[in-house]
């Protein structure tokens, strides 16, 4: 795996780097002490991680994300607990490292990086804003795991849970963790089969066994309804 | 009162002397220069440059050992995007002790 390090910082860039040097396999082609360095190197070469400082002068790692194309998988290591929720809102962002990083924090990242499914191109052949729209075409999500993009039917899941900075899509046959929010993939889902019945939780509607107070049975698994949502549930029921 | 020390780098460092060595250099070389236009940004009342001097320098903190140093620190760079004053004696103190410690390394 080949990565590179960005950080006004040289200290911490030669912290990274020695973190990196421990890791079979994870060569670091270059460090540079701003973004607009590595964009001009980014623009002839390829890399599989980025290790990205958010706070630097002029150009921020937030910034330095934006004027990317398909960014490949970006670890930021920062000093500042209060951007997690914002880094979250990137596809391509798989890890939040708080400085200074130790290197049990930094191996499960690398962990992160190699294990988990990435930037989360859901469905990047929809129409963005349309997608939502019943009468589209598509019936599938592409999830992006471990560098392939699976397809996966609408009809076939029956649930998506929040875990963290992740979600889990369960199917008929198969559960897949992808690194994105409930709130992104809602957005992909058509509002006909799916609805969001708890903060944590969306079911397929299709799939609803029974429903017993606040709870709904889907598939094998019992899940909470908020108060909140129970009427917008109750009113997608063809109820008799 | 904490004291500067060398047990996160010595941590990373995992025995080896010449990243141990090598990682100090870089601290020293940088530590002062942060310092310096921490004083200057101070001194001129441009607390926003300030405030990411601070944010630069709590990573030099925590490296060096110092954890309520550390939360000190958040505090005052929060308190100079405010323009707020009251931390700098006592940030600045900790500043002259990693300072002195740096230098005798």
């Amino acid at each position: 795996m080949k990565c590179i390090i960005i950080d006004d910082e040289a200290t911490a860039r030669a912290i990274i780097a020695h973190l990196c040097s421990s890791v079979d396999g994870l060569e670091v082609l270059e460090e540079f002490p701003n973004a607009i360095q590595a964009i001009k190197f980014l623009n002839k070469n390829n890399v599989d991680l980025i290790f990205l400082d958010i706070h630097m002068p002029d150009f921020t790692g937030f910034d330095f994300i934006d004027t990317l194309k398909n960014p490949p998988k970006v670890v930021l290591t920062t000093s500042d607990k209060n951007l997690a929720f914002e880094a979250f809102e990137y596809d391509c962002i798989v890890d939040y490292l708080l400085k200074p990083v130790t290197l049990p924090r930094f191996l499960k990242a690398i962990q992160k990086v190699e294990s988990t499914a990435v930037p989360v191109p859901v469905m990047e052949v929809a129409k963005k804003d349309g997608a939502k729209e019943d009468n589209l075409p598509q019936k599938e999500l592409y999830v992006n795991i471990d560098r392939r993009l699976i397809k996966i039917d609408f009809e076939r899941i029956y649930l998506i849970e929040a875990k963290g900075d992740y979600i889990l899509i369960k199917t008929d046959d198969k559960n897949y963790t992808v690194h994105s929010t409930l709130k992104k993939i809602e957005e992909k889902l058509p509002d006909s089969l799916f609805l969001k019945v708890h903060r944590s939780y969306i079911i397929n509607i299709k799939k609803i066994i029974d429903i017993e107070d606040n709870s709904v049975l889907i598939e094998r698994d019992v899940i909470p309804i908020s108060r909140s949502n129970r009427s917008e549930l109750m009113k997608r029921l063809n109820l008799l | 009162m904490e004291q500067p020390n060398l047990s996160y780098i010595e941590e990373l460092s995992g025995g080896d002397q010449s990243f141990k060595k090598k990682l100090i250099d870089i601290v020293k070389q940088e530590l002062p220069h942060e310092i310096s236009e921490y004083n200057t940004h101070v001194k001129a009342g441009l607390f926003d440059l300030a405030a990411e001097n601070v944010h630069k320098l709590k990573h030099k903190i925590s490296i060096l050992g110092l954890e309520q140093a550390y939360y000190l620190a958040v505090d005052y760079e929060e308190d100079l995007k405010n323009k707020k004053m009251e931390k700098q004696v006592e940030f600045e103190k900790i500043l002259s002790q990693m300072s002195l410690f740096i230098e005798q390394l």
